[in-house]
């Protein structure tokens, strides 16, 4: 029992981080058509200003909210840069698109910074374990799965209360409509960008603070695994990415608890065959739009 | 001539091409302050397209396209909306997971300097109860006539000059229809001007000033609404006389 529940939080705790990825990816996804695989950039660019910022001397607490902020930068950048201007083309223009950002970002990563990881001085507060009964938790852990509820609170409160949310959500529906509202069509997307670039700064630390390094292709698993849960959840559905998002935390590390060793390295290709059984018998994801998304 | 005599809306040359598909082939057409103007004609004579095309959203290209003073070429939908005209498009078009009044909220969002949000929301109640009493519903679950409510309820949010309506009896029973028809009628009467495009044809010219009809992308026929209902085409192709 006492295992299972330390497996539960482990899972939590995992789960929570593609979740959060898996609806940065989503959100854009639900508006433009785009799936940014650059998103795993947005991560590794906030690993590096959180590395710089501790090394500049700057305290934790600033150094996190320059990565936020980086982050958001960096998406708003993005998509003024790479993505406005192929805005409406073909998804799969789109998808090259954000490839070729990708590959960009990370060979700028390797010979502008360096090709091998960066230690980061994570303080030693957040490495310690929490004792909460018969459990021990990771503090890092606890802290991830604080800070996931708290942002998906916070984000579902910002969709449902706000203007800027609920034009996000019309536009996700149908957004020459809602530009016959007056809203502008830029600041919708711009929003949908900053919050994407959001989540993944903060998946982006979380990340960053339980390896305690930094190097250029930092980004590129998490958010693989964050495209297989915003699938599983029917791509372009935010409750659908954050729900494929636990599910798929909570395959991979049940399959670490209870896989005979032989069978870890595999570990990766057991979770994508459930993902591909999901699949066979809901191949529009478990939580898809009813109104299929218009590339 | 003088300033007041100035159309509200004035088309010189309005063409919409697709690609190779040409759907408006250069028409003229102008709305006066006050008038009901109804663009007739068959499916895939262009009328969407050009509704559509005047508030930005179909690629287009004219002589001139003047509404308000105000040159509309090359402005963003959202501008063009900002400055006082509007279109319900043809299919109503709700925001159908949000609720009714999240969709009247996003109608008025950014036009707080052309009318208190609150009192044109207070106004728009009181015109539609039935919204009223769906608020918190989401507006995917309205019947289809109350779906067509709240689209003209969504762009009346705006404050507009002028309203743009695409087939707002599409697919609606009779009295529901009807009551769509009397609706146009008593916002004209309130000080709003119109351009209606429709197959209902009978109960257009009804209500309508005057009308133009138009045939693979060019104006065929147009007059008073009373010339039209008495013109041999018109009794032909569309009154079944
Ligand atoms: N987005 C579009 N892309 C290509 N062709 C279109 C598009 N919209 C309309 N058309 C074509 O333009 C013509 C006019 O269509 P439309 O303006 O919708 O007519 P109506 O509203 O009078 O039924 C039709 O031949 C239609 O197929
Ligand atoms: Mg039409």
């Amino acid at each position: 029992m006492e295992i299972f529940l330390q497996q539960l939080l482990n899972a939590l705790s995992l789960g929570g981080t593609y979740a959060l990825l898996a609806l940065g990816l989503a959100v854009v996804f639900s508006i433009i058509g785009l799936i940014n695989f650059a998103h795993g950039e947005l991560m590794t660019v906030t690993g590096y200003a959180v590395c710089f910022a501790l090394i500049w001397g700057m305290p934790f607490p600033l150094a996190v909210i320059a990565g936020l902020g980086v982050a958001m930068t960096a998406a708003l950048l993005m998509e003024r840069v790479a993505f406005r201007p192929v805005r409406g083309a073909s998804g799969t223009t789109l998808l090259l698109t954000s490839f070729a950002v990708s590959a960009i970002l990370r060979v700028l990563f390797q010979n502008l910074i360096s090709a091998r990881p960066i230690p980061v001085s994570i303080p030693a507060s957040l490495s310690g374990v929490v004792t909460i009964g018969p459990l021990h938790l990771g503090m890092i852990q606890l802290i991830s799965i604080i800070v996931t509820l708290a942002m998906l609170l916070g984000l579902n409160l910002f969709l449902h209360r706000t203007i800027a949310g609920r034009a996000m959500r019309a536009a996700a529906e149908d957004f020459a409509v809602l530009r016959l509202m007056g809203l502008r069509a830029n600041s919708v997307v711009a929003t949908a960008f900053a919050i994407s670039g959001l989540l993944a700064g903060v998946a982006g630390i979380l990340w960053v603070a339980q390896r305690g390094s930094v190097d250029p292709l930092m980004g590129a698993l998490p958010v693989l695994k964050a495209f297989i849960a915003a699938i599983i959840g029917g791509l372009g559905s935010l409750s659908g990415a954050v729900a494929g998002g636990f599910l798929l935390g909570f395959i991979e590390v049940i399959l670490q608890a209870y896989l005979p060793e032989s069978l870890l390295p595999y570990r990766d290709a057991f979770a994508i065959l459930l993902v591909i059984s999901v699949l066979l018998f809901r191949p529009q994801g478990l939580l898809a739009r009813k109104t299929l998304v218009k590339l | 001539m003088t300033p007041s005599d100035e159309p509200l809306l004035t088309i010189e040359g309005l063409t919409v091409s697709y690609g190779p598909v040409e759907a408006v082939d250069g028409i003229d057409l102008t709305v006066k302050r006050g008038e009901i103007v109804t663009l007739l004609g068959a499916n895939g004579a262009g009328k969407s397209s050009t509704l559509n095309a005047l508030v930005g959203l179909a690629p287009r290209k004219a002589n001139r396209l003047v509404f308000a003073g105000i040159d509309l070429l090359g402005l963003p939908p959202e501008t063009i909306v900002r400055r006082g005209m509007t279109l319900v498009p043809e299919g109503r078009r709700v925001f159908a997971s949000l609720t009714v009044e999240e969709n009247l909220i996003l109608g008025g969002a950014k036009h707080a300097k052309r009318g208190n949000p609150a009192a044109v929301k207070a106004d728009m109640l009181a015109r539609f109860p039935i919204l009223a009493e769906r608020l918190h519903q989401k507006a995917g679950l309205l019947s289809g006539g109350e779906q067509q409510m709240l689209a003209i309820g969504r762009a009346l949010m705006s404050s507009p000059d002028l309203l743009l309506l695409d087939e707002p009896s599409l697919g609606l029973a009779p009295q529901v229809v009807d009551a769509i028809f009397d609706l146009i009628r008593d916002l004209r009467d309130q000080g709003l001007t119109i351009l209606l495009v429709e197959q209902n044809v009978a109960q257009s010219l009804e209500i309508a000033d005057r009308g133009y009809v138009l045939a693979n992308g060019r104006i065929e026929l147009q007059g008073s609404a009373a010339e039209l209902r008495a013109s041999p085409e018109i009794q032909n192709a569309y009154l079944g006389a």
